[in-house]
């Protein structure tokens, strides 16, 4: 059977730390670094990336707009 | 769990479902973390280019926040003097009225010192949008108490509070202007989640529609936080506003076109 999977690409140093990404997602692909950015914040990245369906939830909530979403059938 | 080793083989082109829209400009947003203006500008930005209109849409950007937020959509601009954006507005609406025109005002903007420009340009029923972004706080001078600050709600103006016996009842302005005959569509959403994100820009692609047809004045407010002048996370600030702006602010539309 066809199964959905997802991809996320964040754009590290244009992220904030927000949180507001992780939270929404609901696979829970996404975690915060424990390194910083050069701004100094801690990033959001797909930690569990096995997880990600490619809702784009996570890019429709990211205020700075720093995620890219793929998807495909496998 | 199924062995997956393939990441790689997702990220490419053919099966892109999400990018940031190129009517946003490269310029990092000046925005605190998990501020909700980012988003609004980046579903507003969404729109002007799903509908082609990136040459025919004139900007009207406020004071508060926001007021640089002609650095990041690559459209056609006017900055305005604080709460006089719905004036300027009407002026470049009437003078080019084959163009898409909106402002974008925080709640100290549209709802304090704009009062009066707000009211009127919407009794008039002008052809322009107006987006309203209430975070309940003057977020950009520190967090003072806005006209729209909860009752009971901690600013730096009212530390222990708004006593509405001695500082008012927060203002429900969008319900004033659904009362104004010129109005034509006022809605009420948020973009906190995913949900409310896709309904904001449902308003929103409306409103552009609506103003193509020459229907009168569009608000939609959208109800949004402020981590910073809240003195809370991102995440908890969300919450927050779910549990003491939604009540007093509800979602949902207000007025709405006799179809
Ligand atoms: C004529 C005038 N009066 C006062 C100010 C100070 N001032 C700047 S922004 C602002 C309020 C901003 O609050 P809001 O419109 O809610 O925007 P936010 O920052 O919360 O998005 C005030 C009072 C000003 N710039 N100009
Ligand atoms: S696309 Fe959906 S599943 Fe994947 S990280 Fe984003 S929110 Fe999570
Ligand atoms: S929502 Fe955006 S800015 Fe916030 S942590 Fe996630 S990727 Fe970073
Ligand atoms: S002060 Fe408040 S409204 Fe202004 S950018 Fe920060 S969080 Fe957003
Ligand atoms: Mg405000």
């Amino acid at each position: 059977m066809a199964k959905i999977r997802g991809s996320i690409v964040v754009n590290v140093e244009r992220c904030k730390g927000c949180e507001v990404c992780m939270v929404t997602c609901p696979t829970g692909t996404i975690e915060m670094a424990k390194e910083v950015n050069g701004k100094g914040y801690n990033y959001a990245f797909p930690a569990n990336p096995e997880l990600c369906i490619g809702c784009a939830n996570c890019a429709m909530v990211c205020p700075d707009g720093v995620i890219t979403v793929y998807k495909t059938k496998i | 769990m199924v062995e997956f080793s393939g990441i790689k083989e997702i990220i490419k082109p053919g099966n892109l479902v999400y990018k940031k829209t190129n009517i946003m400009t490269e310029n990092s947003l000046s925005y605190c973390p998990g501020c909700g203006h980012g988003t609004a500008h980046r579903i507003l930005a969404e729109i002007i280019g799903e509908e082609g209109l990136q040459s025919e849409t004139i900007g009207v950007s406020p004071v508060g926040c926001s007021v640089f937020m002609y650095n990041y959509l690559d459209i056609d601009w006017q900055e305005a003097a604080h709460g006089r954006a719905p004036a300027v507005a009407t002026a470049i609406k009437r003078l080019l009225p084959e163009k898409f025109v909106f402002t974008y005002q925080g709640d100290g903007d549209l709802a304090a010192i704009g009062t009066a420009e707000t009211i009127h340009a919407c009794n008039r029923g002008e052809n322009i949008l107006i987006i309203f972004i209430n975070n309940g706080i003057y977020g950009m001078t520190g967090g003072q108490m806005a006209p729209t600050t909860l009752p009971g709600m901690k600013s730096s103006t009212s530390p222990y509070g708004r006593d509405v016996k001695t500082m008012g009842f927060p203002l429900k302005i969008t319900d004033i202007v659904a009362s104004l005959p010129g109005s034509y569509y006022v809605t009420r959403q948020s973009v906190h989640t995913a949900a409310n994100v896709k309904k904001t820009k449902k308003a929103i692609r409306k409103s552009f529609q609506y103003q193509k047809l020459n229907k009168g004045t569009c608000l939609i407010e959208i109800v949004s936080n402020c981590p910073s002048g809240w003195k809370m996370t991102p995440v908890q600030s969300n919450k927050w506003m779910e549990e003491n702006m939604f009540p007093y602010y509800p979602l949902g539309d207000l007025k709405t076109p006799e179809e």
